[in-house]
């Protein structure tokens, strides 16, 4: 049976995340997840919006909610930095009388209470959802360990974006032990990727990936795991690569399709920075010994 | 001497955040990824706001070397949400003229992304990329980055514009006021 999601997909979608794009429109295909795309969705305003203008900030998502929440169906995001802007927005229209008629009155529109916004992950973490999973699993990756990276966006404010533990989260590791991986345990899983600092200070941008790469390497790790388009380009570009092997981040869903066998994935590694495809062979060998 | 609390005052209102429960515990200074290179660290940030150092406060590089991860708030025992006073310091800093003062690269990034948004409805990388490296002239240093993913085949050259693009522009003439709330160009 087909579920049903009104969708958001964010501007990286078809630029900088194209991967995690294909990746997961082909893994809810193969789950039996319709996602409907939201009619005329704009920005939803990514870190700079608010960097300059916090109203802006709100505004932006507040548009996007105004065109899904008319709709019976659960909004799901798959950016974790639109996914939080949309939440910290529908937090300010509930919880702030004085925000909600402002933004009311920016973005024309009657805010409706009651809007499930809900991230990628919770839909594909769901028990249903699972069940699929495990039942259309065809290729377990197994002897693949993986770093799940969570970054800022998903799991902070812990009280806006409701995803459970913000220090130690472990759902992304339910769902690589879902698909047969080894999920490692490590220390830098919610440390800032340095988000667009990147653009304006590399070589910062370079310290932090190196060292959350290193804490990657030292839990024996052979790759990470990411779900924002900033958090997996920062990763992945700004490595060096000096004194330590470069680990390549894949998208979550890209390693469900590895494991779904979809015959599409082969379009998704030229996408990538550093190549992923070394890391595929400790599968092709089936696994480690 | 008595202490100007007005600066302190204004923070507080507009950012929704007590800043007298503070006791500098450190561990928002400790947990922020980005605090070893910040000239000011998060805690002093504080502490400089409540003895009304406004100039060096709003003319800092800590303040755009902040990137709202909200370590900070998440950590800070006494429920203090630091980026929200990071947003409400940045906000000053731009009506008060500051903005190119420290991290002028910085502030050029965040203004072509959003210039981006109100002209297209959605954010086109390639444009604003290079609208970026026209104005801040830091081409030497972003092209690589630029080239590195257009070599991908993932940027999308021309932009396309959405539907709602004039409400887009009503939303920004009363959410985002040009006048005054963007720095002028230095």
């Amino acid at each position: 049976m087909t579920v049903e999601y009104a969708f958001y997909p964010g501007c990286t979608a078809h630029s900088t995340g194209l991967e995690y794009s294909l990746s997961l429109h082909a893994v809810a295909d193969a789950l039996g997840i319709e996602l409907r795309e939201i009619d005329d969705w704009n920005c939803c305003g990514g870190a700079a919006a608010r960097s300059v203008s916090n109203l802006l900030g709100l505004a932006l998502p507040a548009r996007n909610i105004a065109k899904a929440q008319s709709r019976d169906l659960s909004l799901a995001i798959p950016c974790p930095g639109c996914f939080n802007a949309t939440k910290r927005a529908q937090n300010a229209l509930s919880n702030d009388p004085q925000m909600r008629a402002q933004l009311e009155e920016i973005v024309e529109f009657q805010y409706e209470p009651g809007l499930d916004v809900k991230s990628m992950h919770e839909i594909f973490l769901e028990p249903d959802m699972l069940k699929r999973l495990g039942e259309a699993l065809k290729r377990p990756l197994s002897g693949l360990r993986v770093a799940s990276y969570y970054g800022c966006a998903l799991v902070r404010d812990p009280e806006i974006v409701q995803m459970g533990d913000h220090e130690n989260p472990v759902f992304l590791d339910e769902l690589v032990s879902a698909l047969g991986a080894e999920a490692v345990d490590w220390s830098y899983k919610t440390d800032c990727c340095g988000a667009d600092l990147a653009m304006t200070h590399g070589k910062i941008a370079a310290e932090i990936a190196d060292y959350i790469v290193a804490g990657a390497i030292e839990a024996g790790a052979d790759c990470l795991m990411a779900s924002c388009g900033l958090c997996q380009v920062n990763l992945e570009m700004r490595q060096t690569g000096r004194g330590q092997k470069k680990l390549p981040t894949f998208y979550f869903t890209e390693l469900m399709g590895v494991a779904l066998d979809l015959p599409k994935r082969n379009q998704w590694w030229g996408m990538h920075i550093v190549n992923p495809k070394p890391t595929l062979k400790i599968l092709r060998r089936g696994g480690r010994t | 001497m008595t202490l100007d609390t007005s600066f302190a005052t204004a923070v507080q209102e507009r950012s929704g955040q007590d800043l007298a429960v503070c006791y500098h515990c450190l561990k928002c200074t400790a947990g922020c990824p980005l605090s070893s290179h910040m000239d000011l660290k998060p805690n002093s940030i504080l502490r400089m706001i409540q003895y009304g150092q406004r100039e060096r406060v709003l003319k800092s590089h800590a303040i755009w070397f902040c990137v709202s991860c909200m370590t900070c708030g998440v950590r800070c025992p006494n429920e203090i949400d630091i980026s929200a006073i990071m947003d409400t310091l940045r906000e000053m800093a731009i009506e008060a003229g500051y903005a190119y003062a420290a991290e002028k690269k910085v502030v050029q990034l965040h203004e072509e992304f959003v210039r981006s948004i109100k002209l297209w409805g959605r954010l086109h990388e390639v444009t604003f990329y290079i609208g970026y490296m026209a104005r801040s002239l830091d081409i030497l240093a972003s092209l690589p980055a630029g080239l590195t993913l257009l070599a991908r085949g993932k940027l999308p050259f021309l932009p396309k514009r959405i539907k709602g693009a004039k409400q887009i522009k009503r939303l920004y003439e009363r959410a985002y006021k040009t006048k005054g709330q963007l720095a002028e160009e230095e």
